[in-house]
């Protein structure tokens, strides 16, 4: 039999997802990929996994999934509440998030919520046994490519394992759970400023935008105050000749509110663009929920390139600072070790 | 000529060559879309990830964690500056298409009535257009193709149909293009051609590259069904849709 998780219930929007398919936007195939970078990244350390390995990414509500293998380290990352049932009449037993877990034949895992945002991540050691599209296993759903079968999981999906069983090893923990920032969301200017009038562009930077219920993997249609396009929407002030969409590029079409287009954004548009969403602060952007608010603030190419190395420092340390996570139950073996017998006169560290 | 760069953020950024839809432009848009791949591909342009050509203009992806937008730039201008040719080669490929069926061409006989010809003027009109795939996007595979017969001119429906059946052929203002999926549309449907522009079989899912010459072949409703036939069951040999 083959080894998998079975989604026994299943979330609100779980899909598949890698750091994208990369390569193909010339062909009209939107690169779709994890909405919070960070959040996979970490998961997969914490799993012992390249850093490019598809997990499941759980969009407000996760699943609940049986295993059907004889073993499986799972990582979980996000503000998440899991729990874990044990195949008994046990009532659940609460897990902690941003650790890993070895399951065993017969458990189910309850994902459950996540508390404040929408995005989270779940990644099992060794990887999905399903095949790449296009080199990548990201889920884009509105063509139905990538990932389980191109969609959201759904109840009675067997998400096959590379791993029959786990391998022996620690338990592992972040450190601290990760600081994103706060403040306002940094974006560059363009590619379309120029469309928007001098008091349209003060509008965008200094006003409030609240989050919309339309928002998706493909982008974040805010509500607030309309921003003033530099040539009337009547005389096309709304529309130029379509251009390339990066991520983060933030569109505002005629009704004046802006939109954040995100992981499965189309790859060509012809509404103008006022500014584009530094990469530092598009997993925030991707953990947003409907009803967050945020105000934009200006920076140069430049200094959003210097904060995306500096986020990856961070990210580094982060994952640097992963450590042997205290079991739930029983001895601490490892602990153990650790702490009574590397002092002790039995281990000699002089070298022969 | 000169180019615009456009800020797309810190992770991408545009190259513009103009403000208008020609071939002259959309011709050295694929050429920097060539050129760029064959210096990455040549290792002499590390970090860019991916381009996008569009009519006018060509979006330039990087990784900010291996390059920066301060030395890609210069190279990028050095490669416009070296020379781009403006008439590339091109692959020619030649889209068999029913325009019979009443079902498959709802628009035919409005289209004709509209621009003032006879149906089969239509037809031909369209047969004769010398179409060159622009840009691909909106739904993968989605093709923009520009090269229509001036008498076809139109504006887009002001009613869009909900459901537009897949591989449906459509004609709107200086453009004709082919629906990859069912979708919603609001061009003017005049025919239906057997090939799926996106099928996640093969392992070339779409079949159109931005830069393709096109023609269509009038095929009758017995043709299409023979060819639908073999599109379905992965069996078609989509080679011979190229041109020699």
């Amino acid at each position: 039999m083959t080894a998998a998780l079975k989604v026994l219930r299943p979330g609100l929007f779980d899909t598949i997802q890698d750091m994208g398919r990369i390569g193909y936007m010339a062909l009209g195939i939107p690169t779709a990929g994890a909405m919070d970078r960070i959040g996979l990244r970490l998961a997969n350390a914490l799993a012992g996994n390249p850093p490019d390995t598809a997990g499941l990414e759980i969009g407000v509500m996760g699943p609940e999934l049986l295993v059907e293998a004889d073993s499986v380290r799972v990582a979980l990352v996000g503000r998440l509440s899991p729990s874990l049932i044990g195949g008994d009449d046990a009532p659940p037993k609460p897990l902690e998030s941003d650790r890993t877990y070895l399951l065993k034949r017969g458990q189910i895992l309850r994902v459950g919520m996540i508390d404040g945002a929408s995005t989270a991540y779940l990644c099992v050691a060794g990887g999905l046994a399903l095949p790449p599209f296009m080199g990548s296993l990201s889920t884009y759903s509105r063509a139905g490519i990538g990932g389980f079968e191109g969609r959201r999981l759904a109840a009675s999906d067997s998400l096959p394992l590379a791993q029959a069983s786990a391998a022996p090893g620690n338990e592992r923990k972040l450190g601290a759970a990760f600081d994103y920032g706060r403040g306002p969301i940094r974006v560059v200017w363009g590619p379309q400023d120029d469309c928007f009038s001098d008091d349209g562009k003060r509008t965008f930077v200094t006003a409030e935008y609240r989050v919309s219920k339309e928002a998706d993997r493909m982008g974040i249609r805010f509500e607030g105050p309309v921003i003033a396009h530099a040539t009337s929407v009547a005389k096309g002030g709304a529309d130029i000749i379509s251009d390339g969409i990066a991520p983060g590029a933030i569109q505002v079409p005629g009704a004046g509110l802006p939109i954040v287009l995100l992981a499965d954004r189309q790859t060509v548009g012809g509404y103008p663009k006022i500014a584009t969403v530094a990469s530092v602060d598009l997993p925030r952007l991707g953990r947003l929920l409907p009803g967050h608010s945020v105000q934009f603030q200006p920076v140069t190419v430049e200094e959003a390139e210097k904060l995306r190395r500096e986020q990856e420092a961070q990210l580094r340390r982060a994952i640097a600072s992963v450590t042997t996570a205290r079991p739930t139950g029983g001895i601490d073996l490892v602990r153990l070790y650790e702490e009574n017998l590397i002092d002790g006169v039995i281990y000699d560290p002089t070298p022969i | 000529m000169s180019v615009r760069y456009l800020s797309c953020g810190d992770t991408a950024f545009t190259v513009e060559f103009g403000n208008e839809i020609s071939p002259e432009i959309n011709g050295r848009v694929m050429a920097l879309h060539v050129a760029i791949a064959q210096a990455a591909a040549a290792g002499t342009l590390e970090g860019v990830t991916e381009t996008v050509p569009t009519m006018r203009s060509l979006m330039v992806t990087y990784d900010p964690l291996a390059t920066s937008r301060a030395e890609l730039q210069p190279r990028i201008d050095a490669l416009i500056a070296r020379g781009l040719p403006t008439d590339m080669a091109s692959r020619r490929v030649v889209i068999p298409c029913c325009y019979d069926d009443p079902e498959f061409a709802p628009d035919l006989t409005e289209v004709a009535e509209r621009t003032k010809r006879t149906v089969d003027q239509v037809i031909a009109a369209h047969l004769a257009s010398p179409f060159k795939v622009y840009v691909l996007g909106f739904m993968p595979g989605l093709a923009y193709v520009a090269g229509l017969d001036r008498t076809l001119y139109l504006p887009r429906r002001t009613q869009p149909r909900v459901r537009v059946p897949r591989s449906s052929v459509a004609i709107a203002m200086d453009m004709t293009t082919i629906y990859p999926f069912e979708s919603p549309g609001g061009w003017h449907l005049i025919g239906r051609t057997p090939l799926w522009m996106f099928d996640k079989r093969r392992e070339q899912p779409v079949f159109l590259a931005p830069g393709d010459s096109l023609e269509f072949q009038r095929i009758d409703r017995k043709a299409f069904d023979r060819i639908a036939r073999q599109v379905e069951a992965g069996a078609f040999d989509w080679s011979t849709l190229v041109a020699p």
